[in-house]
């Protein structure tokens, strides 16, 4: 039996693929819970969006096709987030969210193996405007 | 929170209030129902230890909303953040302090706006680094405040 590729054809496959729109509406119960859940009681954030809030508006289709690729690394954690803002993302305000799975990589390391997943996610509000762009990287190992 | 910081208050070097966070299960269940990031390292111990971890680790996008939380504080209301980023470096656990720190290490004018570049990071209770960042804010000016 031949050993189990570290990048399946199916992860492969999802590489510079557009995932989305996935449609989110902000809603002021939504950030105000965010808020809550970050433990952060500026009042700006009864209007405005928190900064990490982006990551409450989740890729999922991209993001469950990538962590239920079949692999033989079956740890998954986190490795690093970007974002960049180019509006306040505001209660109200109806994001569209696109991402695509950039780079693979992979990479030997002390833990072994290691595969490294790039994502690129784009936010844009409901006149088309760009909001924010993320970079977000999973490990697997 | 402090008053409102402007582009000509600060200079390279200048250190950011630290924050401290003491992260709780209840706080990881609340996270992970705000954020949609149900992963079970993040309040299952079975599941964590399971997997290798020590126990239940903090979220990392959590640790990094704690040192959004630092930043936006310390810039004020007529501040704007243009860019945030961390990678982790290690894990906090829950239960743990989380100590928040930041400084500036440059301030420059680009595109006519007043940029601030820091660099941040987050320790556990031993002085390990947890999370290593950076942040880019803008802020207003005396001169035209």
């Amino acid at each position: 039996m031949s050993e189990e590729p570290v990048i399946s054809e199916e992860l492969q496959g999802l590489l510079n693929v557009e995932f989305g729109p996935e449609v989110y509406e902000v809603e002021k119960g939504m950030v105000k819970r965010f808020a809550e859940a970050i433990g952060d009681p500026n009042p700006l954030w009864r209007e405005l969006a928190p900064p990490t809030f982006p990551t409450a508006l989740v890729p999922t289709e991209l993001l469950h096709k990538m962590v239920t690729a079949r692999s033989p690394l079956k740890r998954l954690l986190n490795g690093g987030n970007e974002l960049e803002y180019f509006q306040p993302i505001r209660v109200g305000d109806v994001i569209s969210v696109t991402a695509r799975l950039e780079r693979l990589r992979k990479m030997e390391g002390k833990e072994g193996t290691t595969l490294f997943m790039v994502v690129a996610i784009t936010y844009k509000n409901e006149r088309g405007e760009l909001v924010a762009k993320g970079r977000n990287t999973f490990v697997r190992y | 929170m402090a008053g409102q910081v402007y582009y000509e208050d600060i200079e390279t070097g200048s250190e950011l209030p630290a924050l401290v966070k003491l992260p709780t299960t209840m706080q990881l269940v609340k996270y992970a129902g705000a954020s949609g990031d149900y992963y079970q390292i993040h309040y299952d111990k079975d599941f964590a230890l399971a997997s290798g971890l020590p126990g239940v680790i903090v979220h990392g996008w959590l640790a990094l909303s704690f040192l959004g939380q630092m930043i936006t504080d310390w810039m004020g209301g007529k501040g704007a953040l243009v860019k945030l980023s961390g990678s982790y470096k290690g894990m906090n656990l829950v239960g743990e302090e989380i100590f928040c720190y930041g400084k500036v290490a440059k301030k420059y004018v680009e595109d006519g706006r007043r940029l601030v570049r820091l660099e941040m990071w987050a320790e556990n209770p031993r002085g390990g680094k947890t999370v290593t960042g950076t942040a880019v804010v803008a802020l207003p000016s005396r001169q035209s405040a």
